[in-house]
């Protein structure tokens, strides 16, 4: 077992715009995305559940060149709306880093 | 077929080094961009027209670029300008452009493309059923329309347009990043697939390269193929880095919406020709059967004032979820008391956010509950319709905030420590983004406007 955190050299959450709050997951190697890429630790329904949103509107791509999980959502709240507190939406990801890869 | 594109840097006013630049003059490019613009810092600077970075950081920028552009004879290409790219944007950059024209003693054909959209032209379009929500995107109305700041991001072709009648220098109003380095190569007949991909990937500039950074980068497209590297020669790029640069800030890596269609990276495929470069194949285009042109908007909110605060009591703390709701109805009863047929609880706003707890993160933080703070930092924001009203309301709010029935104690209490007097600050007006729309236009260039100027 090791968690997403020790098999990738870069995790974080984005803006794709105002409105879209964007996940990637970058592997430190290809064996370490293989693993990912066979054990499946992030699905839609994971993410809407995590981030309280629709498993339709979830966009998750597994990127074989990237060595690369990229995962895409409507933005929990919309960037620079009166409650939002992360205007970069660059705090987001931190559940994701424990999550486990069997 | 061959076009060399020099891309500066990721955004006007971030830097670059001299030396960088240098070199990609000696590579003698066809043209050079830069972008100038983002909402990724928020909508204040859509809603306000001011810039981000520095006049000093953007002119420090421009001055060489418009000396590189100058030595080379070829197109500059400045989009997004002033961060919002709004009209007063395209000005402010034009401005610097001006003042640098005159201390270095240049001239250029300078064209300015706004693209500041009026409410007249989009009720137009939204009564014609020609403004299409993208996914998701606040609810449209024309009340919407007339309170808002709204630009349209301009493709490729108003820019190509410019340079087609004979503009040195394009600065552009709200533009896809993308367009501002696909506008001359489409120019010279090269594949639209491999286009759009390397302009995509020289957008941000050297944020692509290994390790990435505020500095320039250089691609050359030929017929089937584009190279990619950055122009500093301490960085590299690799084919992962390459690859993954699509990911940054977007949605889908594989599948990116440009006005005039769709680039599609998922047959692409990335080589190492060196340490430090890349070369890119098998990108694809779809042209879209409808031009879109992306809507940005930005509505003013409100006044706001800020307080900014911390608790160290673990029995406040744990007190804070049934302290908050009693102190906001107080402060409801106590506003609608002061101000009487001035404000209803609709027209303004309290919110309290509790760092150390979950203020990151909100309804969304899974360790919300576990009460591991032993100290927290609370920040008090006040909204109100002026700003007179947010400090005055705030004023209230900080002093009764200061002074929380503590249930665990008898007697009065200060119960947040305020590292300032006052503790009230003053924070000017505050925007929403309002729309996340495209309008389907007749033609690509008829929401732009250019104006030509000699300098």
């Amino acid at each position: 077992m090791a968690t997403l955190f020790e098999l990738c050299d870069l995790i974080r959450s984005k803006n794709a715009g105002p409105f879209v709050l964007t996940f990637d997951l970058m592997f430190s190697s290809r064996e370490n995305y293989d693993r990912a890429k066979k054990a499946r630790p992030l699905t839609r329904a994971l993410l809407a559940k995590m981030y309280g949103q629709a498993e339709e509107d979830i966009t998750l791509v597994y990127h074989d060149h990237a060595l690369a999980i990229k995962a895409s959502m409507p933005r929990p709240i919309f960037q620079g709306e009166l409650q939002d507190s992360d205007c970069y939406g660059g705090q987001q990801y931190v559940p994701l880093l424990d999550l486990r890869v069997d | 077929m061959e076009v060399r594109v020099l891309a500066a840097t990721g955004v006007l006013g971030a830097g670059f080094k001299v030396e960088s630049l240098r070199r990609g003059v000696e590579l003698e490019p066809t043209f050079i961009a830069c972008d100038a613009g983002s909402t990724d810092s928020g909508p204040a600077y859509l809603g306000s027209g001011k810039p981000k970075l520095s006049r000093d950081a953007c002119k420090r920028d421009l001055r060489l670029l418009l000396n590189a552009r100058d030595a080379l004879r070829v197109p500059l290409i400045i989009g997004s300008c002033g961060t919002s790219g709004r009209d007063v944007g395209v000005d402010w950059v034009a401005d610097l452009a001006r003042e640098i024209a005159a201390e270095e003693r240049i001239h250029f054909r300078a064209a300015l493309i706004k693209s500041d959209q009026s409410a007249a032209y989009l009720k137009m379009r939204f009564g014609h059923g020609r403004i299409r929500p993208l996914q998701p995107a606040p609810l449209l109305t024309e009340d919407v329309i007339e309170s808002s700041h709204v630009v349209g991001m301009m493709g490729a072709e108003p820019i190509a347009a410019a340079i087609a009648a004979g503009a040195d220098v394009v600065l552009a109003g709200r533009a896809s990043d993308s367009a501002l380095y696909a506008a001359v190569p489409l120019m010279h007949g090269a594949h639209a697939g491999l286009v759009w991909h390397a302009a995509k990937t020289l957008e941000c500039g050297a944020a692509c390269a290994v390790v990435p950074a505020a500095d320039g980068m250089f691609a050359v497209i030929r017929d089937d193929h584009f190279d990619i590297e950055p122009l500093d020669l301490a960085a590299r790029c690799t084919p992962q880095s390459i690859a993954a640069h699509t990911l940054y800030e977007n949605a889908n890596p594989f599948l990116l919406t440009e006005p005039s269609g769709v680039i599609d990276t998922q047959y692409a495929d990335y080589v190492a020709n060196s340490e430090r470069s890349v070369r890119v194949s098998g990108s694809r285009f779809t042209e879209a059967k409808e031009y879109t042109v992306k809507l940005e908007g930005a509505q003013l909110v409100g006044y706001q004032t800020a307080v900014i605060g911390g608790i160290r009591d673990p029995h406040i703390i744990r007190s804070l979820d049934s302290l908050l709701p009693k102190a906001k109805a107080y402060f409801d009863a106590r506003i609608a008391d002061l101000f009487p047929g001035q404000l209803s609880s609709d027209d303004y706003d309290i919110s309290y956010r509790i760092y150390g707890r979950d203020a990151v993160m909100g309804l969304l933080e899974p360790m919300r509950d576990s009460h591991a703070a032993y100290e927290v930092g609370v920040l008090i924001t006040i909204t109100a319709p002026s700003q007179e009203l947010a400090n005055k309301i705030a004023t209230l709010v900080s002093h009764v905030s200061a002074h929380l029935p503590v249930p665990q104690y008898h007697g009065i209490i200060s119960s947040i420590a305020y590292p300032f007097s006052p503790p009230e600050l003053p924070r000017g007006p505050v925007y929403r983004f309002s729309l996340n729309h495209v309008v389907l236009p007749d033609d690509p260039c008829e929401m732009f406007r250019t104006e030509v100027l000699e300098f």
